[in-house]
């Protein structure tokens, strides 16, 4: 299993350590739900250096990461990121990423640990031809993810970089505790708080620090998943893969047809024009049990669907959970039918995210 | 601490025996293995079983585990406090965290089971695996 640079912290502060997507990382440190609720009520700390960071530099830069994502990469500006698809010609994801723009030749991708190899070999494979350089640079970074309404006044006292100014989706370059960093105000957990990329040597001494404040509580990838379901932001793997596009996962914001060609476009724009044939919904139980990964939806003897993600949230103390349903299947108040371990447990579509933080 | 008046199954179920009548749980190793449990559930009074059926679930935030009967017999009592207050399987395992009482069909199987002490070694070498 390979370890990040803050393998041996996340070991010293008792997490409790799993195989996640390549990496042993840890799940959690005391309990899920008290590391979700520091997350959404004060502040927590996340070790996500196992996300892969891409750099992508070059005069073609910008037309290569146009040509195969969806989101219209050339609205960024300087110091802005992106939430954005990587597509393969059938309009399945690649991988779903964050695009940052350094410069209008220079952008740094962040994407999924399991996927970083892949997304780097896929970019390569695409960019034959053109005059732009692709680097898998996953190993020059440790990232952290602060998050939580507190997380800027808990990292201000540590960071050149104005916070205050700085505007969701945003970043600069500064120092974190006199070391180089990214620090963007972005996050999976759908509360306030930023993401800082620092150099592997510099990672385990800024997360120390943050810990030793007494006001940051050390989460693991478990909270993280609790807190991104509450947010409904999908997870690749669970709720998107190759075989799903960006309109079946109602990510729709991120579809610009408009930017011109790129892998994917043609089946997107039918897609737009008919319908998907199936949506990423949001559901919530009418019967008793938690719906989990792969959980089928059944209509008779017919599997019509699957539960792509499902757990108890937090926040609102009941499961919650997203399916893929049929489209004419899929508005809010719909019921329908899950199997869980072979016992048939109705759910209803409801309106998502599951949780909004107050703003 | 594990408690030395119970038994233990492989499957980390506990059973305290008082008379001819079981209580059942989960062990403190498996709640801390579970986490947060969030619903457990149970069968209902009356249902019969045999040792190693499946009793029933416990969800925690992260995944679902099965509880197996550690012994044969009848449910007599349901924990109906665990509809509520599920957390009560983390905190008081061996206590308020019961699960259901049983009238034991074999009192023979009792003895089948893991002492105290066996059941620590046996959770030692279950965790470093």
């Amino acid at each position: 299993m390979k370890k990040t640079p803050l393998n041996a912290v996340a070991h010293e502060l008792g997490g409790k350590m799993i195989e996640f997507g390549g990496w042993e990382m840890p799940v959690q440190f005391t309990s899920i739900i008290d590391e979700h609720q520091a997350v959404r009520t004060r502040a927590g700390l996340f070790d996500v250096s196992h996300m892969g960071e891409i750099l992508v530099k070059g005069p073609e830069a910008l037309k290569l990461l146009q040509k195969t994502t969806c989101n219209d990469v050339s609205k960024l500006e300087n110091g802005r990121a992106q939430y954005n698809g990587l597509l393969y010609p059938t309009a399945g994801f690649v991988d779903d990423l964050l695009v940052y723009r350094m410069a209008s030749d220079d952008y740094f991708v962040v994407v999924n640990a399991a996927n970083s190899d892949k997304d780097y070999e896929w970019l390569l494979e695409c960019a034959k031809g053109m005059d732009v350089k692709v680097t898998n640079a996953s190993a020059d970074y440790a990232q952290l993810a602060l998050q939580g309404p507190n997380a800027q006044a808990i990292l201000q006292p540590f960071t050149d970089v104005d916070l205050s100014s700085m505007k969701y989706y945003h970043f600069a370059r500064g120092k974190v505790d006199g070391a180089n960093a990214i620090v963007s105000r972005t996050g999976y957990t759908g509360e306030d708080g930023f993401e800082i990329y620092v150099a592997p040597d510099d990672g385990p001494r800024l997360f120390r620090k943050l810990i030793e404040t007494g006001r940051v509580t050390p989460c693991g990838l478990g909270a993280r998943d609790t807190l991104r379901l509450e947010a409904k932001m999908a997870l690749y793997g669970n709720d998107i893969d190759h075989s799903t596009t960006p309109l079946e996962a109602d990510l729709g914001w991120i579809v610009k047809l408009e930017k011109g060609d790129f892998m994917g476009r043609d089946i997107l724009e039918r897609e737009r024009a008919e319908g998907p044939r199936r949506k990423l919904v949001g559901f919530e139980m009418v019967d008793r049990g938690i719906a989990r990964h792969g959980y089928p939806i059944v209509e008779g003897n017919e599997e019509i669907g699957v539960v792509t993600s499902g757990t108890h949230s937090p926040t609102l103390k009941k499961p919650i959970g997203l399916a893929y349903l049929p489209l004419d299947k899929s508005a809010p108040g719909t019921i329908f039918t899950i199997l869980i371990r072979g016992k048939e447990v109705r759910a209803r579509v409801v309106p998502t995210p599951f949780y909004k933080r107050a703003k | 601490m594990t408690p030395e008046d119970s038994r233990y199954a492989k499957s980390h179920e506990y059973v305290h025996v008082e008379g001819e009548v079981g209580t059942v749980g989960i062990t403190d190793y498996a709640q801390k293995e579970l986490g947060d449990v969030v619903f457990v559930e149970l069968p209902q009074v009356g249902t019969q079983f045999d040792q190693g059926d499946e009793l029933g679930s416990i969800e925690s935030v992260k995944a679902v585990s099965e509880l197996f009967s550690p012994v044969s017999g009848e449910v007599v009592e349901v924990n109906e406090t665990l509809a509520d207050k599920p957390e009560l399987v983390n905190t008081d395992p061996y206590g308020d965290g019961w699960m259901i009482r049983v009238r034991l069909n074999a009192p023979d199987e009792v003895d089948e089971l893991m002492g105290a002490e066996e059941y620590e070694e046996y959770i030692e070498k279950e965790a470093s695996r």
